[in-house]
């Protein structure tokens, strides 16, 4: 009785006398470890390439070492300072800026904290310029006094604006970035919204959802119709068919955006044709390119296949019985379509959806073409600051927004539409 | 595996021919440029003489000097810098140089003086507005116009672009605030050389964006230089600024019914840098070449290929015809004194400290 008890209470064993769980486990631990062996390359290779520099990217967004490695002796002076008094800071602060600048005018680093603080404060730039000339010759032990040598160099040298900016940006990370790409700036006594004249990227933020959502919207009732014809023609015509979706994916983007604004400028075939039709008088010409309409209609041509595809893919797998089911049952056409196609189409419609509004919401040279002034994305202003102002710090912050963005809207559409009706093919 | 063993050995070969025959410099050289008309305008003016004078040289090509600065910099990041001579634009050196991207040049000692003797500080007077910079040209950003679009009273001041009674119609103008800034305030009574002055306040933007505003909806925004000829060939535009290069080749070559407008013609540099920090035989090759590319006679051969002006005065006179048209070149080049009687020359280190805050009032003004 005792004996058998223990047997029943006891561990499970496995034939090799260890604990059958434990056992298990370790299998199990074995397989997961063998697949996680044969995914390695590919996760690496992702780790690598992707995921490390855009994080080394996104963390510029908030990285402000530089003025603090070039400035260290000026950035502990001045820490005392207060900026709020109207008063310039005191000779000990404009002997650690010399110092600093001595050694900075030789490592031929001092432009570079001048054009990080020109981002904050115009014109620091150049007083940063033309006072690093002047400090290879400074001599610390005799020079001076230095606030009378620093005003000499550029009177900016006595604006307590700089001075302030120096201070405000002496920590070692930032949100000055983030506020930049917000439309607001450090002020005096904290966080306030730049003047009105000045805010842009909120206004483009809203501006490209806003239209990527009409893109997608339009790419869904223009999908819908093809993506059905190319799951039900027969065969040869659907092949045709899907040569000509594909012909224009296969062309290069900028030759489509040109041929965009051949046909819609003023001059262009489509206004030509409505003046010789009598449609529209030729003084007065549509002006169809140049806005968001222009932007709107290349953009819904270039992303059209992203959304025909995922929808044919669906459609093709819907078995036509359904259809004639419902008909039989007594359905009408519209009844039969909205109750039992359409619902079964919706994960098509939701991947292309998805495809198309990701890349609509990262489109910038389609918009920047035909786009005119109204009809620019947030991109454009990512890529003009990655490319010609180097405010790198900034393209970060302002990519880093749009990003968190678009995993929210992810985020929702999952919460409402539910990710698992999403399908690919 | 036999092949590949030869065409190692070969390389091999060729690697230490060159070294030999050219002591310590390298073999190789990466020159970026503006590709286009512009670039091949280089390749026949300097390239390939000197690749006649340095057999064995390969010269690598790139097409990326719009994005010159961002590439610059994250190559330096890198570590890994592959150009040797980089073909940028006055406002794009001030930058990298003040980032520590390219090197300082000393003119006097490391170019070649002008035929006339004179030094290259001389030669290049008022141009050597960044200590990394190689002057090339003198280009101009400037208006075209349709002559046939324009009635009976061609127009001779840039401010016919404000007057939309006289000249109704659409004007293409460039989707930034440099030039088109100044402009306004030179239209709006500005005296020219106070413009800065005006622009340096706040007021002063205004006033010149408020200007702008008066023909804000008659203007179509270019980005890329090529979209104003199109513009103007189609008739879609009466006036267009662009480079002048590209309207030059609208006329001349193609024959549009263009003319050119060089009142208030904004004039701008273009030249050659060199990354900071290049090993030591590359650098030695880096200024062999520029040395010359840059001396007086180099600077008047590409004259002949395209209508940018010498940057050197010492190769005005030497600027002749047209290799492949034959029509004289200087009644085009933006310095010629006819067509330079009243010249705006924007203020690089004005614009230097304060285009990212213009293009944030530009880009708000423009969204508005």
């Amino acid at each position: 009785m005792s004996d058998a008890s223990a047997t029943q209470n006891g561990p499970v064993l496995a034939a090799d006398g260890t604990p059958l769980k434990r056992s298990l486990a370790r299998a199990l631990r074995r397989q997961k470890m063998r697949a996680l062996m044969l995914i390695a390359p590919l996760l690496l290779f992702i780790l690598v390439s992707f995921i490390l520099p855009i994080g080394d990217m996104l963390y510029r967004s908030v990285d402000n070492k530089i003025v603090q490695n070039i400035l260290p002796r000026t950035v502990v002076a001045l820490a005392d300072w207060d900026s709020t008094s109207g008063e310039l800071p005191s000779e000990a602060v404009y002997t650690a800026l010399a110092a600093d600048m001595k050694e900075a005018a030789a490592a031929k680093e001092h432009t570079k904290v001048g054009v990080r603080l020109n981002y904050e404060k115009p014109g620091v730039a150049s007083a940063f310029r033309k006072a690093g000339r002047r400090a290879k010759k400074f001599d610390l032990e005799a020079g001076g006094p230095w606030k009378e040598a620093f005003l000499k160099i550029d009177k900016k040298w006595g604006d307590t604006e700089v001075w302030r900016t120096i201070q405000t940006y002496s920590p070692p990370v930032t949100a000055g970035y983030f506020l930049n790409a917000v439309d607001m700036r450090v002020g005096v006594d904290g966080a306030e919204m730049r003047p009105e004249r000045e805010r842009i990227y909120m206004a483009l933020l809203k501006r490209t959802l806003w239209m990527s959502l009409l893109i997608t919207g339009s790419c869904i009732l223009l999908a819908y119709p093809v993506a059905w014809l190319l799951a039900n023609l027969p065969m040869r015509s659907a092949n045709m068919l899907m040569i000509l979706v594909l012909l224009p994916f296969w062309t290069s983007l900028l030759v489509r955006t040109s041929a965009w604004k051949i046909l819609l400028q003023q001059q262009g075939v489509i206004n030509d044709l409505l003046v010789w039709v009598g449609l529209v008088p030729d003084d007065a010409r549509l002006q169809i390119i140049n806005n968001q309409f222009g932007t709107i209609v290349a953009m819904t041509h270039i992303l059209l296949p992203f959304m025909i595809l995922p929808m044919y893919s669906v459609m093709q797998t819907i078995n036509p019985s359904y259809l004639r089911a419902a008909k039989s049952l007594g359905a009408t056409n519209w009844t039969a379509f909205w109750r039992v196609y359409f619902p079964q189409t919706v994960p098509g419609i939701g991947a292309g959806s998805i495809l198309v509004f990701i890349l609509a919401i990262g489109y910038y040279i389609t918009p920047a073409l035909v786009g005119g002034t109204k009809g620019t994305f947030i991109s454009n202003q990512i890529a003009f600051h990655i490319s010609t102002s180097l405010n790198w710090g900034l393209a970060a912050a302002l990519g880093a927004i749009l990003l968190v963005v678009v995993l929210v809207l992810y985020w929702a559409y999952d919460k409402i539409v539910g990710i698992d009706n999403v399908k690919l093919g | 595996m036999k092949l590949t063993t030869t065409i190692m050995a070969s390389t091999a070969l060729t690697a230490l021919a060159g070294a030999a025959a050219a002591e310590d410099m390298a073999m190789e050289m990466t020159f970026v440029s503006w590709g286009g008309a512009y670039q091949a305008s280089q390749v026949k003016a300097y390239i390939e003489p000197y690749l006649e004078l340095n057999p064995g040289l390969t010269v690598i090509y790139d097409e990326s000097s719009a994005e010159a600065t961002a590439k610059m910099r994250a190559m330096s990041e890198a570590g890994n810098v592959t150009w040797d001579v980089v073909d940028a634009v006055i406002s794009d050196t001030i930058r990298m140089c003040d980032e520590g991207l390219i090197m300082e040049i000393d003119h006097d000692a490391q170019l070649a003086k002008g035929d006339d003797g004179s030094l290259p500080t001389e030669d290049w007077d008022g141009q050597l507005v960044s200590d990394c910079y190689i002057p090339l040209i003198v280009y101009s950003t400037t208006f075209g116009y349709r002559t046939d679009l324009v009635g009976d009273t061609a127009p001779t001041s840039v401010c016919a672009i404000f007057d939309t009674d006289a000249y109704p119609g659409k004007r293409a103008l460039q989707k930034r605030p440099i030039d088109n800034l100044e402009w306004a305030l030179y239209c709006d009574g500005v005296a020219k050389d106070e413009i800065y002055d005006v622009l340096s306040t706040d007021e002063g933007v205004d006033r010149a964006l408020d200007k702008l505003a008066t023909i804000k909806d008659d203007v179509v925004w270019w980005t890329a230089g090529a979209e104003t000829p199109q513009l103007l060939a189609d008739g879609e535009v009466v006036f267009g600024s662009t480079f002048n290069g590209r309207l030059f080749s609208a006329i001349a070559e193609q024959n549009q019914p263009i003319s050119m407008l060089w009142d208030m013609q904004s004039y701008d540099l273009d030249g050659l840098v060199i990354p900071a920090d290049l090993p030591a035989d590359r650098l030695a090759r880096a200024l062999d070449f520029v040395k010359f590319a840059t001396d007086t006679k180099r600077q008047a051969d590409q004259a002949a290929y395209i209508s940018y002006g010498p940057a050197r005065k010492s190769s005005a006179p030497l600027v002749g015809k047209h290799k492949e048209l034959g029509i004289e070149m200087a009644p085009h080049m933006p310095t010629d004194p006819a067509n330079a009687t009243n010249v705006h020359t924007y203020d690089y280190e004005w614009w230097a400290d304060n285009r990212d805050d213009m293009n944030a009032r530009f880009e708000a003004w423009l969204a508005k």
